[in-house]
């Protein structure tokens, strides 16, 4: 906990690896939240869910 | 008309009340009637997980002010010693990335949503600013650890904050104003800001989708 965070330095961009992770998870979430299928109480169509 | 309905429900502010309070009244039952403000069903297409993401933002302020009240009771020799103060930090640090990682993810949700259509430009502007106030409500928790670190960020943000001008009104090296900030004003803001914004979606309604043949023009 006490020592410095790797860095990702690629060209102007200077990122920490956990802050580099963090975004990355982020992203994946939203993505998934756009994808996944949302319980529902009333379908609509046949009913599988 | 009758006396004993009339207190169960309150009926609808005549047009020929005047004064202040019936002004106020009509302008809330015409902006905000109960239906609109707590609502049983919801369109169709609030049924993504995307509109999750405002609700855990809630969530964990809610936590983040509760952890914060605990904290603030027992101080900094308590949160830096003993276990149960290291466990209620967690909580109050943890609730605070959560805060911020949904609150980014219901950001983005509501930039490409386009959520500020159909009226709702004062809904975005005002979560612009919950958002710039929890920045600086986060800064001023950063400086107010009493530990190391806190004090390597307020010697370093000093620098900087001087630099724009500003060090003047505000000095994240005076303890006793950050801390201020830090438990009362910020957070206050923050969460009177929240409810403002709650208040302004159950008002408009959440937007219609942007490829919706539905959707009201501008």
């Amino acid at each position: 906990m006490d020592a410095p965070a790797p860095y990702i330095h690629w060209g102007f961009i200077l990122i920490s690896l956990p802050n580099f992770l963090l975004i990355c998870v982020m992203v994946l979430l939203f993505v998934l939240a756009l994808v996944a299928p949302f319980p529902s109480h009333h379908p609509k169509d046949s009913g599988d869910d | 008309m009758t006396e004993d309905s009339a207190q169960a429900i309150p009926e609808p502010v005549g047009d020929d009340a005047t004064g202040w309070t019936a002004a106020v009244r009509r302008r809330v039952e015409k902006t905000l009637p109960i239906s609109e403000l707590l609502p049983t069903t919801q369109p169709s297409y609030v049924g993504s997980w995307v509109y999750v993401f405002g609700v855990v933002t809630i969530a964990a302020l809610f936590w983040v002010v509760l952890s914060g009240v605990v904290l603030a009771f027992f101080g900094s020799a308590w949160w830096h010693v003993s276990s149960l103060g290291h466990f209620f930090n967690s909580i109050h640090f943890w609730s605070v990335q959560m805060f911020f990682i949904f609150m980014v993810l219901h950001l983005w949700g509501q930039y490409w949503g386009a959520g500020w259509r159909d009226g709702r430009a004062k809904t975005w502007m005002v979560g612009v600013v919950i958002f710039a106030v929890s920045v600086g409500t986060a800064f001023t928790g950063y400086v107010v650890q009493q530990n190391f670190d806190s004090q390597w960020i307020a010697i370093n943000a000093k620098d900087a904050i001087n630099a724009t001008g500003f060090g003047g009104l505000f000095n994240a090296l005076n303890f006793g104003q950050m801390y201020g900030l830090h438990v009362m004003l910020f957070p206050i803001g923050v969460t009177l800001l929240v409810v403002l914004h709650i208040i302004q979606v159950r008002a408009k309604g959440v937007v219609r989708p942007i490829d919706d043949p539905m959707q009201v023009a501008p």
